[in-house]
């Protein structure tokens, strides 16, 4: 039903195909997060994949800079209703990592883990495939600490609270493990084109 | 964490009461919805249509405490806005759109959580504030609680006079104002920018320990104050943060 009196201002064909439900685009690069941001000296940084409790690859930031290097061009998407197109990454391929790692036959399920102590769960199937990296670059820049740097998870199918900010590790999970905003009203999956915001939608 | 929903938030009709400009720039909507109850500090997703099928959606913080007889949101008109200037320009009373919600599990505050509260507000980034403020005044004014409320200008301290009641009346409530383009009014009040010396200097006057911090505005008053916390001591993990998102921003929203 019509809203009496709102016209709105609907984008042109070409940039309304780009937005999937319920989104706006914006050029702004709008912060979110659940507290303060942590500063994270590279010298002090370090990424580790594990399955469960068990280590199976850890990384220094020199260490993680000589893995093959990967590089996405595309639009992104944020829960609150902002996407934001055209977004340029460069970092590390999760199938580059995981190969890197010696891990052929993954478990199904991954928990991205961050610095301040932030989770979120991510199958991995939407981790492999070239559809996710561990991005250390924006914009051909290292990655400012408020966006997410040193290093960040990049998903961008999905909605972008996924995209873990501060990473530290990838933690191989059996079952699906609800993360810090999946615990707190929002979707276990987060597909932006299937409008997946908050808790049971379809 | 709050309850999660066992089903769907669906979208759902809501009625505007009435409309109270607050301020220059933020007007109260207050609406008549069939939701759920809200924890202090959540918000609600707001969905408008327009004649030919096209949608705007948004998020808005909710105003009111949970329990209050109408929801409130406290919009504030951005110039360049696609759904904000519709509240200031064209809604009016009886007026309906849709809406889902309450929304979010981490910005809220409940009577068990206790205290001492500190709230920190830049601009609109109060409205969450001012839910938890409300429901503390009502369900736990024992507890000690500090707004800190950094505003352009004396006209645009949105609230201004419940707060002052608030604080005449509620001895365990403190509030703090600083304006940043206009000279203070009260005494002891501020007029510059919340910068870690200010910050320093309330807290000490304050003398509480906060055990939860709760900090909303725009993505730069909130990296400054939470940095300034963080750097004088307060431990990052109680100090939560909503920073506006987007070029059309919300009130404190995610």
């Amino acid at each position: 039903m019509a809203t009496r009196g709102f016209s709105g201002r609907p984008p042109p064909k070409e940039v309304a195909a780009r937005l999937p439900p319920g989104q706006y685009r914006t050029d702004d690069f709008p912060v979110l997060s659940m507290g303060p941001t942590p500063h994270v000296d590279l010298a002090n940084w370090g990424f580790t994949l594990s399955n469960g409790p068990k280590p199976l690859a850890s990384w220094t930031w020199s260490e993680f800079e000589r893995l093959p290097r990967t590089k996405w061009r595309g639009d992104i998407h944020c829960v609150t209703k902002w996407s934001k197109f055209d977004t340029q990454w460069e970092g590390v391929g999760v199938d580059d990592l995981f190969a890197a790692a010696g891990v052929t036959s993954p478990p199904p399920y991954a928990l991205a883990l961050s610095y301040d102590g932030y989770d979120t769960n991510v199958p991995v199937a939407d981790l492999t495939g070239g559809r996710a990296m561990i991005a250390t670059r924006f914009e051909g820049a290292p990655l400012p600490a408020e966006h997410g740097g040193p290093a960040r998870l990049l998903v961008p199918h999905l909605y972008f609270w996924k995209s873990a900010k501060w990473l530290k590790g990838l933690r191989f999970t059996r079952k699906n493990e609800a993360g810090f905003w999946e615990l707190r009203g929002y979707h276990i999956h987060g597909d932006p084109w299937r409008e997946q915001r908050y808790t049971n939608d379809p | 964490m709050s309850a999660l929903p066992q089903t769907p938030l669906r979208w759902q009709q809501a009625a505007i009461e009435r409309i109270v400009p607050q301020t220059p720039r933020v007007v109260s909507v207050f609406l008549r919805t069939p939701l759920g109850p809200s924890e202090a500090g959540q918000h609600v997703d707001i969905r408008l249509t327009a004649p030919d099928g096209y949608e705007a959606q948004r998020s808005y913080s909710i105003a009111s405490a949970p329990g209050a007889p109408e929801l409130e949101l406290a919009i504030e008109r951005l110039e360049e806005g696609e759904v904000s200037p519709y509240f200031h320009e064209i809604a009016q009373p009886g007026d309906t759109f849709e809406i889902r919600g309450p929304i979010g599990g981490h910005f809220i505050w409940r009577a068990d959580d206790g205290g001492p509260l500190l709230l920190i507000g830049g601009g609109s980034g109060v409205v969450p504030l001012m839910a938890i403020a409300r429901h503390r005044a009502r369900v736990a004014a024992k507890t000690p609680a500090l707004l800190v409320y950094s505003a352009r200008t004396w006209d645009e301290i949105v609230y201004r006079d419940e707060l002052f009641d608030l604080e005449a009346t509620d001895v365990n409530f403190r509030l703090v104002l600083t304006t940043t383009r206009e000279a203070r009014h009260r005494a002891h009040d501020y007029d510059r920018r919340l910068d870690r010396t200010l910050l320093r200097e309330i807290m000490a006057r304050w003398r509480h320990a906060p055990r939860h911090a709760y900090v909303c505005g725009s993505n730069a008053f909130v990296e400054a104050v939470t940095a300034a916390l963080v750097a004088d001591g307060v431990p990052a993990p109680i100090v939560r943060a909503e920073r506006y998102g987007g070029s059309d921003p919300v009130s404190g929203s995610s």
